[in-house]
């Protein structure tokens, strides 16, 4: 009960630890994108797009050859969604960064209203597309490319609880965490993240110091959204099983940003953030038993981001604060 | 030695909008030399500096950086020329170490290593003779500190051009003597150095050569040794003004404000004000001095019941009724029920003093709209004061319509004294006011507080510039790290007495009213 | 030196300075030209999408917003107006909060707990309180729900700094969840809630939308004439620019957080209850169906200027209808009004930046340099 709960947690974490990896690394260049919400379902049509087109090729038919295909078609059917997921949310962040940083528009308004515009690219081409497949489902199923998303380590099985809790999962949940810690090492112990953390702290101590801060935003801001964007992908290709359907995605966009709070802007922190807040949702699952009053328990992961956000507000440390120039639009003219 | 230039402008203009900064400046800093760039405030020094350090680009003219041609688009490009550039408002990262600040941005080849770039500030800090600790986080330390960061990052670079703008503002008499030293010692190692600044004496006793800006324009460069204090004045304002302040012997002084034994922290726990204790009387100017940071703000704030004090007393003698009211943990509101006219000239001028993005009208109001028990503003009155400060002290504004972040860093200041004088007060505080002013909008300051103290006001000016605290004042209390080091007579006192004192942390001196 | 380092430097080609000051004629001139440009863009958009006509495509916007206005039918009319009013009555409830810089996301939430509780109360109260009473107690109690709902975040962040932005999102998605409680525990299993007519506000002029509209005509002079010409719109604008300069003037920042906060969840749960209580008589998840979200954007776009903020309101609903239609005559999803929306929003939020700064081509002044 309490492995197949931890192991049923994991995946409902990892569209969060994307979201907030991405979100981090952005915020750390000193920009809060409230588009991640919008940027997460461009992600994951992008994905889906991608992958629909490659299942409608005929492609896949061709594993039937075996030998060499046995290996192409299924890297294919992984790469395509891919890297169209990444290539969507790139997109996103790129008008994102022309807004904020080219524009110096005000941050809060162009997120909200490039989440307004990504959610309806998503709702947009995944009603399409359903409409397109005719069938009377509200979803379009991908399960053949899915199922190429979802393989697992063959002797996790074998492992028992072990294997279960720690290596069951869709190979995106390790990816997941290797960005994570990657973004942890790339910020703390290097040059480019030393000065990333410059831009965002004190673009114009950056600027002085010869740091192109222009250029550190547009890539910052574009490498969190494509981060950001896979987590739209797992979760329509490994947790949704393949299946689109519109606004499914929910609010997890605001979630991912609430745990950049609750991570302390530190990916490492996100990690165990994103599994606690999978394994708040998935109680809902585990509480059947309780009736009308289980509608109650979805609102458990909310609620937590509230205490959170409540806790690390009270307790004030000069290491826990946000980085400085958050929000602030950077003009080196200005006078 | 031959004297090479190693920095050359030619013919710079740049201008902001309508606001021309610079206009058609060209001059030369040689190698193994000294350059003083003197003129006013707001005369276009730092921006001409900016362009130098790649912040801004020139409209029109050329930079010649060893005889050839440069184009400096970015800080980075700047890097590359060797000129490195110790800005007045320290650009650092707070949150990081010495050394994470002193080798941001280099983009040297091979691995990052902070334990490396460490060894290296230390051996830089050998030969020059600086105390830095380069694990050191910037948010913990002191001015001084801090700028030494500056210097040593510049060093770090390998820079063989340096500009230095306004480095003496924050640092006590010894701390400059100390930085002059340094700056010696690198000429001397062949560097071009150039020093931007406004006081006279560091000019002349630091630098081999002066050029002078006056309103954005280049006026010419004198050779110091050559050269007279009024000489450079008469050049650099553009008049011959007489600099003295007229001092008037305090007219039946009464204890007016009494501050005992007052301590406060501030949110992160550290002590800021420790066992103050002093008397402002009327009709008198009681002088603040003391290393920027020292519990000045704090010693204001707590006066004017924006700060919570942890333990002491501030009593007001109101001169209406004789009594004495106790003014400690009361808001502005209520200290202003009690009857007590006391008005407040902060630092922050636009960030506390004013809302930049109000007219001058809304401005008014800050102070008064509460008046009266209607729900909604009554503007009339603050409209006919606006105007009336505008035409009494020719405030240069398109009209009382105008937001205040418009105008110029003296007029926002007018308008700010105005409002706390037209208030009428008893006692009237003022931190750093001529901050950033030109010499005409300093002396009008001046003496609006002159007027003050003869109308029997106590006035408290906190002051960063010790010959004008030791013009103006007639006793000046000098505070160190949140401690009273002494209260000395402006009469009789020296720069030194007060340098000394700013540096002590135990009490001194004796309270001569 | 190297000549390598050297080449890279080029000198920038354009000039951005900020402007002093734009004639404000020529500011609106840049942002109408701007929707002239969004609406052309998202028109070309559906052209492409759906494979219709130029007048075909406008004709059919303006019918999906407007009905057949121009044959004569006022019937259609009515909709749009009423969508328009209850955007336009959640952008002013967010107005007071953004001009004291506290970024109150909130609204659809504050609006949904608001018409949450006008419907427990027609539904629990219908029938054992007399109707000239009921109606007073929805929308007192709906008022009270959305001011709880704004004042919640309000004391933290007076308190502590809590961000506000992520605690009024996460606010919104409990709302979200007690409603979905409600419908599940009062439904009957059916997982929709039936009109009830009980305590429902009255009709007037025999036309159901016409007192919402009313009723935001008000509430807009009125939010107008407080932010301007109140004591409290003076505070609010003294806190939002600078809390320094408030502490020194002695105004109480949390007050007046906390009271515009209050004011601003209150107007959100007046939306709510007009929703509710005025339009649907019932209430699900989607009641207030993302508007809250758009109300943010549509009060930063009106400059915080509630009759400004009522143009861009019907601007957002003109191209939400308009393109739902379009979307819908060519059989594609009407999620193509969210990227409609999207589009003409970013681009209003960026041309913000030629009205503050102006941007010169460097003219070239030597030629044939490195």
């Amino acid at each position: 009960m309490i492995v197949s709960f931890i192991s049923s947690s994991i995946p409902l974490g990892v569209p969060l630890l994307f979201g907030s990896t991405g979100e981090i690394i952005t915020e750390k260049s000193g920009h809060l994108n409230l588009g991640i919400p919008g940027i997460m379902y461009v992600g994951g049509i992008s994905g889906v797009i991608g992958s629909f087109l490659f299942e409608n090729s005929g492609a896949l038919s061709l594993m039937e050859k075996g030998g060499f295909f046995n290996v192409l078609i299924p890297f294919l059917a992984i790469m395509i969604p891919f890297l169209s997921a990444i290539c969507g949310a790139i997109l996103m962040g790129l008008i994102y960064s022309f807004m904020t940083v080219t524009l110096r528009a005000n941050q809060n308004v162009t997120g909200l209203a490039l989440t307004t515009f990504g959610i309806g690219i998503g709702n947009f081409f995944g009603g399409s597309l359903i409409k397109l497949t005719n069938t009377d489902m509200p979803s379009i199923a991908l399960t053949r490319t899915s199922n190429f998303f979802r393989a697992s380590l063959p002797f996790a099985d074998d492992l028992g609880w072990f294997g279960e809790v720690f290596l069951s999962h869709d190979f995106l949940t390790y990816v997941a965490i290797a960005i994570a810690l990657l973004a942890e090492y790339v910020l703390n112990r290097t040059r480019i993240g030393l000065n990333l953390r410059a831009v965002g702290e004190n673009p114009a101590t950056a600027d002085a110091a010869g740091i192109n801060v222009t250029k550190y935003k547009y890539v910052a801001t574009c490498i969190g959204s494509a981060v950001a964007g896979l987590g739209g992908l797992q979760y329509v290709m490994a947790y949704a099983n393949g299946v689109w359907s519109n606004d499914a995605f929910g609010d997890r966009g605001w979630m991912a940003i609430a745990l950049v709070i609750f991570a302390l802007w530190k990916p490492t922190m996100a990690i165990f953030g994103s599994f606690f807040f999978g394994a708040l949702c998935n109680v809902t699952f585990y509480a059947e038993g309780l009736g009308t009053t289980k509608q109650l328990f979805y609102m458990l992961p909310y609620v937590a981001t509230l205490l959170v956000l409540i806790i690390t507000s009270m307790r004030k440390k000069r290491e826990h604060q946000p980085p400085e120039g958050l929000g602030l639009p950077y003009f080196r003219e200005e006078r | 030695m031959a004297k090479t230039a190693a920095l050359e402008l030619k013919h710079i203009t740049k201008t902001f909008g309508s606001v021309v900064a610079n206009k058609d400046v060209s001059l030369t800093v040689n190698k193994g030399e000294i350059l003083s760039i003197l003129g006013e405030n707001g005369s276009g020094k730092t921006t001409l500096m900016n362009m130098i350090s790649g912040i801004y680009h020139p409209d029109e003219g050329q930079i010649f950086i060893n005889g050839e041609e440069a184009v400096i688009a970015s800080p980075h490009d700047a890097f590359d020329y060797k000129i490195g550039m110790i800005h007045q408002h320290f650009k650092l990262v707070n949150v990081f170490t010495a050394t994470e600040n002193i080798v941001l941005g280099l983009e040297e080849k091979g691995k990052f290593d902070l334990k490396a770039a460490e060894k290296r500030v230390r051996t830089i800090c050998e030969q020059y003779g600086f105390e830095l600790d380069p694990k050191k986080k910037i948010y913990t330390m002191a001015v001084s500190e801090k700028q030494t960061v500056e210097i040593v990052k510049v060093l770090y670079r390998g820079a063989d051009i340096l500009i230095l703008d306004e480095p003496t503002a924050v640092l006590t008499p010894q701390e400059t003597q100390k930085l002059f030293a340094v700056l010696r010692r690198m000429r001397d190692d062949g560097k071009a150095i150039i020093i931007i600044t406004h006081k006279m004496h560091e000019v002349l006793s630091l630098s081999d050569r002066v050029a002078v800006l006056r309103k954005g324009e280049y006026i010419g460069t004198v050779k110091t040794a050559e050269t007279t204090e009024a000489e450079l004045t008469e050049m650099m304002v553009g008049q011959k003004i007489s600099l003295n302040i007229e001092r008037s012997e305090p007219v039946d002084p009464q204890p007016r404000l009494e501050v005992h034994h007052i301590n406060c922290s501030n949110r992160e726990g550290v002590k800021m004000l420790d066992d103050v204790t002093f008397t402002a009387y009327s009709g008198e100017i009681l002088g603040v001095a003391g290393i920027a940071g020292s519990g000045q703000r704090e010693l204001l704030e707590a006066i004017a019941g924006l700060q919570r004090l942890d333990d002491g007393a501030i009593l007001y003698n109101n001169p209406k009724t004789g009594k004495s009211d106790s003014l400690r943990d009361k808001t502005p509101i209520q200290i202003h029920e009690l009857g007590v006219r006391l008005s407040f000239v902060p630092e922050d001028r636009l960030g506390m003093g004013l809302v930049g993005n109000m007219d001058l009208i809304d401005n008014m109001m800050l102070r008064s709209y509460r008046r009266g028990k209607s729900f909604f503003l009554e503007r009339n009155a603050p409209k006919t004061l606006a105007q009336d400060i505008v035409d009494r002290l020719a405030v240069v504004t398109p009209g009382v319509t105008t937001p205040v972040r418009r105008l110029s860093g003296g007029n926002v200041q007018k308008v700010l004294v105005g409002r706390e004088i037209a208030a009428s007060p008893t006692v009237l505080m003022a931190a750093y006011p001529v901050r950033g002013l030109d010499i005409n909008s300093s002396y009008t300051i001046y003496n609006l507080l002159n007027e003050q103290k003869q109308k029997g006001v106590a006035v408290i000016f906190v002051g960063e510039d010790l010959d004008v605290l030791i013009e103006l004042c007639d006793r000046i209390m000098v505070i160190g790290a949140g401690r009273i080091t002494g209260i000395v007579d402006a009469r009789t006192t020296t720069k030194e007495e007060i340098g000394l004192l700013m540096t002590k942390t135990t009490a001194e001196g004796s309270e001569t009213p | 030196m190297t000549s390598k380092t050297m080449k890279k430097h080029r000198e920038p080609w354009l000039v951005i300075s900020k402007r002093d000051d734009l004639v404000w004629w020529k500011a609106w001139l840049i942002r109408v030209a701007t929707i002239l440009v969004g609406i052309l863009v998202v028109g070309i958009l559906s052209m492409t999408l759906t494979g219709g006509g130029f007048a075909k495509i406008y004709s059919t916007m303006f019918r999906g917003a407007f009905g057949r206005l121009l044959e004569g039918n006022l019937m259609m009319v009515w909709p749009f107006f009423q969508k328009t009013a209850i955007l336009l009555c959640l952008s002013l409830a967010v107005a007071p909060a953004f001009r004291m810089k506290f970024w109150n996301c909130g609204a659809e939430g504050q609006a949904l707990i608001g018409g949450l509780a006008s419907m427990v109360c027609m539904m629990k109260l219908g029938g054992t309180v007399s109707e000239w009473l009921l109606v007073p107690i929805v929308i007192i109690s709906s008022i009270a729900a959305g001011a709880v709902w704004g004042l919640v975040p309000a004391i933290f962040k007076a308190h502590y700094n809590t961000n506000e932005t992520l605690f009024t999102l996460m606010m919104n998605y409990v709302a979200t969840q007690l409603v979905l409680y409600y419908i599940n525990i009062s439904s009957g299993g059916s997982q929709v809630i039936q009109p009830v007519l009980t305590g429902a506000l009255p009709v007037i002029g025999n036309q159901k939308y016409l007192l919402n509209i009313l009723i935001v005509i008000v509430l807009t002079v009125a939010m107008f004439i407080y932010l301007k010409y109140s004591k409290h719109g003076y505070e609010i604008a003294v806190v939002g620019e600078s809390h320094n300069t408030a502490r020194y003037v002695g105004i109480n920042v949390k007050t007046v957080m906390m009271r515009t906060m209050l004011i601003s969840g209150a107007l959100c749960g007046v939306a709510g209850m007009l929703l509710v209580a005025g339009t649907d008589h019932s209430i699900n998840e989607n009641t207030v169906g993302g508007q809250g979200f758009t109300a943010i954007m549509i009060a930063w776009l009106g400059q915080l200027n509630p009759f400004v903020m009522a143009l861009m309101s019907a601007l957002v609903i003109f191209l939400q209808l308009g393109t739902a239609k379009v979307a819908n005559d060519a059989f594609i999803s009407d999620a193509l009004s969210g990227i409609a929306v999207g589009i003409v929003i970013l681009m209003l939020v960026g041309c913000e930046f030629f009205i503050r700064y102006s941007v010169k081509i460097r003219r070239n002044r030597k030629e044939g340099k490195a």
